[in-house]
């Protein structure tokens, strides 16, 4: 066969939801990961249970690119309800991979076909009566895997990992694999370019990892002893992976006791409350939302930065206004977030913009809270938190906590007693703090979110009002210089500049490599936390057009760099914004950068 | 115990707090001062001690008691959620919520119930009084259907009973008295700190300036005229031994999870207080004869908290350290090779 096409494709598996279509397309996944192939999985699925169209798109490329790209090599038609649809998305020359029934009444030239009899196959070889519909959707992993050459071996290790914790179901699995498998051997004849061989050297030491997954390790490493949840789309699985972890780590075994309580609250004001109350009492808490629970926390943001009490947030965001569409990506919470509730209200921001940043960025967010005494805001999104990721494992954390700075009774007993909750002593902004059940007369102060002097006393005073909002600015800008400092690769030497942050992350670097090749080379810098480190201004500066691409309607975060800008450098930014939903693929930023340069595509 | 400093060595003083900035008559102010009595009686260490407010006049007055102890006047309604959090952070603090009827049965209604439902281990006092007295004089979901507003207008909506409702959801402390009733008031706050679990005292606090009048119900002559008391109410202490003479038949015993025991002395038709039907009885009885029955409804001695069901250790939370929160380097190193 001439123009092979080796580890370079996107498979698309079109799949009904609820089906088990989602343990099918993670075994493909590991088994193609397991020979050494990088790959970059994105789960399309609806805001439903069970009955909706759902796609998997697997993308594999031997460079390891991890953003979505829009062309399918390998379309999977498993639905007969969005076959004509999934069948136009399919690139020339492609493949279709489809239940025979399937009508090609319509049908493509310029594709190749393998109509697989799914059906048929799973009525007559698959014994398990109660799970035939989830064991079918194996039947395609072993068409794909003959198609592509995956090796028997890898398939197995892939249904071994899947069914770590119920090795009952491995044999029933490769059964359904082997089913697949041999109907391709025995009916097809390759036909198509594409072909998936082992690699060595480009996953060794990576894993696959959700950005929930991680964040909840990350908490778990940060030492979270309260956190309060309240069930919400994209961002549940990073409770329930924390509630798993800490069944298995914070668990005595003997007394069934826990080192942390997770509390299902009834509602985002709650699940805020307990973590801000917990904060108070002097534990590492947390809460885990998406955007309609951040519109509900904004009261209770306000009184934790006002009443300087930490707390980890996390937001995993999902497409807005209101409802929006709880089941796809976007970055659109940025701008909210960044002044969540009334009044003078600003917060510090955590952007990470892979997996092992989420993890990082997590186990840190704690640090920061006790440190600056305020709520600390980490915004991952559905793409970052709920796709597999392939990471370098995570680094086991080399530093002790930053419990910030608490007085404990000996420090009150060296103080004789002498301390006010809000002042600042050391000119940083930072105030001393004391946790209730401290033993000393002198350790009880009255916390509150109306307005209050240096002691924490009730005050209408315009000076005492005054001086603590400029106290609490000053914390502010303490922290902007404390905070992740953005990543800069200006390697390219160019005198264009890219800011993005957060999952963007992925597509910007493919886009790099696209805009180099186009004779473009680029600058990089990617923003990791708000406020905005100095370092933005300086390299809007080092460049003469500098674009920022973020995945919201309005360029939210374009907005803040301006704001940033000293007049003469505002026009030099430009604004790339994505906003359908689905994550930002790399031609989404190459192509409208080069049309804005004038460089021929 | 001494005439000057009770069983921890602390006078009086020591569980006073700043000077009230509530208008003078008001009831809030009584119950501020029953609190100083009970939590002194009590001996309550001022350091363990967590005082916690929503917003309202009610939500002021931790403020004005135990100055030494830390306090947290949050968010409006939303007492109870900082409440469950500090508790679960430090299973070692005495948790105890003063709240408004505003702050309770509207803004807050839904945390309210949420608290009871878990039994999170708090005494939670309401300083009921069916009007909103910050904003100058609105009624408030507790006002009584037929009481009259300072200015005429009637109130033309059912009350929300904050003790009927915590006994529908399986409260396990359920307390109605009367700010003015200081010998009633004063072991019920005692009971609600020993109890374990969410304690609500419904406490009938008039409003001197917003709803003292003819025609409200929840004006001092009201009450005095319409109060009925179930059973006198005695708290003795578990660091106090038993000792009161009484005919036989006419006093209940019941016994708290810390070896306090309430004493429970008839007055009229007997009540059993932690039959859980008859409690609902009472109240609905007492609501149809258009009378305040006031003491303690319903008390489950075997009351499990919240905490405890969650197996969160009785030692506190925040006090855990960095070997035992993180996954040691092997655990983490084991976990790593799982995503693999």
């Amino acid at each position: 066969m001439t123009n092979q096409i080796i580890n370079d494709l996107t498979i698309q598996a079109a799949t009904v939801n609820g089906s088990g279509s989602q343990t099918a397309n993670l075994i493909l996944t590991r088994a193609i990961f397991h020979m050494g192939i990088p790959v970059a999985p994105k789960n399309v699925f609806p805001s439903n249970i069970e009955g909706l169209p759902t796609w998997y798109q697997l993308r594999v490329t031997t460079q390891g690119h991890m953003a979505r790209r829009d062309q399918v090599d390998i379309l999977i038609a498993f639905n007969p309800a969005t076959w004509h649809q999934d069948l136009r998305t399919v690139r020339p020359g492609g493949v279709v991979v489809h239940e025979e029934v399937f009508s090609t009444a319509e049908a493509r030239t310029d594709v190749t076909y393998y109509p697989v009899p799914f059906s048929k196959l799973a009525k007559s070889k698959i014994q398990n009566d109660t799970l035939r519909k989830q064991l079918a959707n194996m039947i395609y992993v072993g068409v794909v895997a003959g198609l592509l050459g995956i090796p028997w071996e890898a398939l197995e290790h892939a249904v071994t990992r899947q069914f770590l914790s119920k090795p009952k179901a491995v044999p029933l699995n490769l059964d359904a694999i082997k089913v697949g498998f041999d109907y391709w051997q025995d009916n097809f004849s390759k036909k198509d370019p594409y072909r998936l061989e082992p690699m060595t050297g480009v996953v060794d030491q990576k894993v696959l990892v959700e950005g929930n997954q991680a964040a909840a390790l990350g908490a778990l490493m940060g030492g979270v002893t309260v956190a309060a949840w309240y069930p919400i789309t994209p961002s549940s699985s990073l409770c329930e992976n924390l509630i798993a972890y800490a069944e298995r780590f914070r668990t005595d075994p003997e007394t069934g006791e826990k080192r942390i309580a997770v509390v299902q609250a009834e509602d985002e004001l709650a699940a805020v409350g307990m973590a801000i109350g917990a904060g108070w009492a002097g534990a590492r808490a947390m809460t885990s939302t998406s955007g309609p629970g951040i519109s509900l926390m904004a009261e209770f943001a306000g009184l934790g930065y006002y009443a300087e009490v930490p707390v980890v947030i996390f937001d995993i965001q999902r497409i807005g206004p209101s409802t929006g569409l709880p089941t796809r990506t976007s970055q659109a919470d940025v701008g909210f977030a960044y002044t969540l509730s009334h009044g003078d209200t600003k917060h510090l921001v955590l952007l990470p913009g892979t997996v092992e940043e989420c993890y990082e960025f997590a186990r840190d967010a704690f640090d920061y809270a006790d440190r600056f005494q305020t709520p600390v805001f980490v915004l991952s999104d559905l793409d970052l938190g709920m796709n597999l990721w392939m990471t370098p494992e995570f680094k086991y954390p080399d530093k002790p906590f930053d419990r910030g700075k608490v007085l404990s009774k000996a420090d009150l007993e060296r103080l004789a007693g002498e301390w006010a909750r809000y002042r600042d002593v050391d000119g940083d902004g930072v105030p001393y703090r004391t946790l209730p059940g401290t033993d000393h007369p002198a350790a009880g102060y009255f916390t509150r979110g109306s307005g209050h002097d240096e002691h924490a006393r009730y005050t209408e005073s315009a000076e005492s009002y005054a001086a603590n909002m400029d106290r609490l600015s000053r914390k502010f800008e303490t922290a902007r210089t404390a905070l992740p400092a953005p990543v800069i690769d200006e390697s390219a030497g160019s005198k264009i500049g890219l800011i993005a942050f957060g999952s963007t992350h992925a597509a910007v670097l493919e886009s790099r490599s696209a805009l180099a090749a186009a004779k473009l080379p680029v600058d990089y810098l990617r923003i990791r936390a708000l406020p905005l480190s100095a370092q933005v201004v300086e390299f809007v500066s080092r460049h003469e057009r500098v674009y920022v691409i973020e995945q919201n309607r309005d360029g939210q975060v374009y907005d803040l760099i301006r704001l940033a800008l000293p007049p003469a450098l505002v026009d030099r930014l430009r604004s790339i914004r994505h906003y359908d939903g689905q994550p930002i693929p790399a031609d989404a930023i190459t192509e409208p950068l080069l049309e804005s340069e004038a460089i021929p595509v | 115990m001494s005439a000057t400093i009770n069983r921890i060595g602390l006078p009086r003083d020591a569980y006073k707090g700043a000077a009230t900035t509530l208008c003078a008559g008001c009831g809030h102010n009584s119950i501020t001062n029953h609190m100083i009595k009970a939590l002194y009686e009590l001996g309550v260490e001022p350091h363990r001690l967590a005082k916690m407010s929503g917003i309202g006049c009610s939500s002021k007055t931790p403020a004005y008691f135990v100055e030494s102890a830390h306090g947290f006047n949050g968010v409006h309604g939303r007492m109870p959620a900082l409440t469950t959090g500090a508790q679960l952070a430090n299973r070692q603090l005495i948790m105890l919520g003063v709240s408004g009827d505003g702050d309770t049965a509207s803004i807050g209604l839904g945390q309210f119930m949420h608290m009871i439902r878990r039994n999170i281990d708090c005494t939670y006092i309401i300083e009921d009084n069916g009007t909103y007295g910050l904003t100058k004089g609105q009624f408030s979901a507790t006002a009584d259907l037929g009481s009259v507003q300072k200015k005429g207008a009637v109130n033309t909506f059912q009350p929300i009973d904050p003790c009927a409702v915590a006994l529908t959801l399986g409260c396990t402390f359920v307390a109605r008295s009367f700010s003015g009733d200081g010998k009633q008031v004063v072991p019920l706050i005692k009971a609600a700190i020993a109890h374990r679990g969410t304690a609500v005292l419904d406490i009938i606090s008039p409003c001197v300036t917003f709803n003292d009048h003819d025609g409200s119900t929840k004006s001092y002559s009201w009450i005095k005229d319409h109060e009925e008391s179930i059973a006198d109410v005695s708290f003795i202490p578990f660091f106090e031994e038993v000792h009161v003479d009484y005919e036989p038949g006419t006093v209940r015993d019941v016994e708290l999870h810390d070896g306090s025991h309430i004493l429970l002395k008839k007055l009229g038709e007997d009540h059993d207080p932690t039959d859980r039907r008859a409690a609902m009885r009472v109240i609905e009885e007492g609501r149809s004869a258009g009378h305040l029955v006031t003491g303690l409804l319903y008390l489950d001695p075997a009351s499990v908290d919240f905490a405890t069901t969650e197996r969160i250790p009785e030692s506190p939370l925040v006090d855990l350290s960095e070997d035992e929160l993180r996954l040691t380097k092997d655990e983490f190193a084991q976990f790593m090779s799982e995503f693999a």
